[in-house]
């Protein structure tokens, strides 16, 4: 296995600041806005992004974690099953502009998965999609971000890992892990 | 990244300590599903199953179809009376015929116990024991400790006493299981003539003195006198049982401690249970009734998972 470093901690913190001010320029004051953090990886981001987005406004943005399992299309066909995490929404989505928040979008079948989710919370007045690693060309669904951290160009038999302090990582980090055959 | 590790749900007796942890944390997210808007996941869209039902059932098979409903899956019911079993069909052949429709699971109460091991050594589907005869009924234990550990952080270490009819009991004996897999203490309580012979070699306590029983446990599991089970008299009154192993309010009160009151429903009011017993604060029993949606959802859900 080789794990190659593509985002160190100082650039991950520019590029999480950087996102934070996309977000104020489309949401202002975000009095209408939510973020939404898809489990379990995007939960890390998703307060990230609320903690920085704290520093900056001096206010908190309400931010929920919302886990899409029982909503996945590959209920069934997969090898290994996958075990269901909380979902925690304490605000009502109904009439909102909702930020859906994960670290990296490969198929766009989670993303699918979170919409239909997410739908069951009421009717947001719009719905955007931020994430910290959009990997080109693997898509296997009409879906695409609104705001990028950094676009990967990877293979499909690579895997693209963003580690995080919070989960006893050594630094926040962005790797590409490459399978190689011992 | 878990799994069951088993196929069909037949009973606590074949299931492991963590397959049941498994079940109550997927039902802890199910709960959450039950709390929404819309209270609806479409995990099983493309699962049917048959709620096969030889024995009346009210709450059981409402909260299974419930469960169905909730997780997407296509459903039919098929209850015994006004059904070929009259004619003579078998249980095998019934059984055949509805999975010949493209059916994936059967959800089956039936009045003999092992009728749902039989069946699953005989048909491909997945299969959940719904009760069979006075052997087990597993979902309701599932759902009874995941109401002890709702109400009390956990079900380890906690003294949980079954009163009443131990003898025709499916749900005394998948307590009993279900109880000892997660660590706590069981004490049957009951008319010596309601109480299987061997009850012992279960390595649960028994006890005769409904009031000493009261005094030593955390939760109190109160079940019902089946008389349509009875072949014979096993104490001479219901009145006379209700004087010595009915429950009232006033006696709750007098225990000067916090118990738990449950019931796995139908309650016979003013028999083992009075009236302002069962309405009273210690009484967990509509929340069995809603956890039970929760926890069948999960087992549905985890059976499907194995296919």
């Amino acid at each position: 296995m080789q794990k190659r470093l593509i985002v160190n901690h100082q650039l991950l913190e520019i590029m999480v600041m950087r996102l934070c001010h996309q977000l104020i320029e489309n949401h202002g004051d975000f009095s209408d806005s939510v973020i939404l953090g898809l489990q379990p990886r995007g939960k890390y981001v998703a307060q990230r992004i609320q903690a920085t987005l704290a520093n900056i406004l001096g206010k908190q943005v309400p931010t929920g974690l919302l886990d899409t399992t029982f909503h996945r299309d590959d209920f069934r066909r997969r090898e290994i099953p996958i075990a269901a995490n909380a979902t925690k929404i304490d605000f009502l989505v109904e009439g909102k502009k909702v930020i859906l928040v994960d670290d990296v979008l490969y198929t766009g079948r989670s993303v699918r998965a979170a919409l239909d989710a997410m739908i069951a919370y009421g009717r947001p007045a719009s719905v955007e999609l931020l994430v910290l690693v959009d990997r080109l060309y693997t898509r296997h669904l009409p879906i695409q971000p609104t705001y990028v951290g950094r676009q990967v160009n990877s293979l499909q038999s690579q895997r693209v890992l963003v580690e995080w302090k919070e989960q006893q990582a050594e630094e926040d980090a962005i790797w590409l892990i490459t399978k190689t055959d011992e | 990244m878990q799994e069951l590790s088993v196929r069909h749900l037949l009973g606590i007796k074949d299931i492991t300590p963590q397959d049941i942890q498994l079940i109550f944390e997927t039902a802890d997210n199910f709960k959450d599903v039950l709390n929404r808007p819309i209270k609806k996941v479409p995990s099983l869209r493309d699962i049917t199953i048959a709620n096969v039902f030889f024995e009346n059932s009210t709450r059981t098979r409402l909260s299974f179809e419930l469960a169905e409903k909730r997780l997407s899956a296509d459903v039919i019911n098929f209850s015994s009376s006004g059904s070929s079993v009259k004619k003579g069909e078998t249980l095998l052949d019934t059984v055949n015929n509805i999975l010949a429709m493209k059916v994936d699971m059967i959800v089956m109460r039936h009045s003999s116990p092992g009728a749902a091991h039989f069946l699953s050594k005989h048909i491909p589907a997945n299969i959940v024991n719904a009760g069979d005869g006075t052997h087990e009924h597993p979902t309701q234990a599932l759902l009874d400790s995941f109401s002890i550990r709702e109400r009390l952080g956990e079900v380890a270490g906690k003294k949980v006493v079954i009163i009443g009819d131990i003898l025709h009991s499916r749900v005394a004996l998948s307590n009993i299981f279900a109880l000892q897999k997660q660590g706590a203490e069981v004490m049957v309580c009951g008319p010596i003539t309601l109480l299987p012979k061997y009850i012992k070699e279960l390595g649960v306590q028994v006890e005769t003195n409904v009031r000493k029983a009261l005094e030593w446990c955390d939760v109190a599991n109160v079940l019902r006198i089946q008389l349509e089970r009875q072949q014979m008299k096993y104490f001479p009154s219901l009145r006379e049982y209700t004087l010595y192993y009915g429950i009232d309010k006033k006696m709750l009160d007098s225990l000067n401690k916090e118990i738990v009151l449950m019931h796995p429903g139908p309650i016979n009011r003013g028999v083992e249970l009075s009236s302002d017993a069962a309405d009273s604060h210690h009484s967990i029993i509509l929340n069995q009734v809603e956890n039970g949606v929760a926890i069948r959802m999960a087992v549905l859900y985890l059976l499907a998972q194995k296919g």
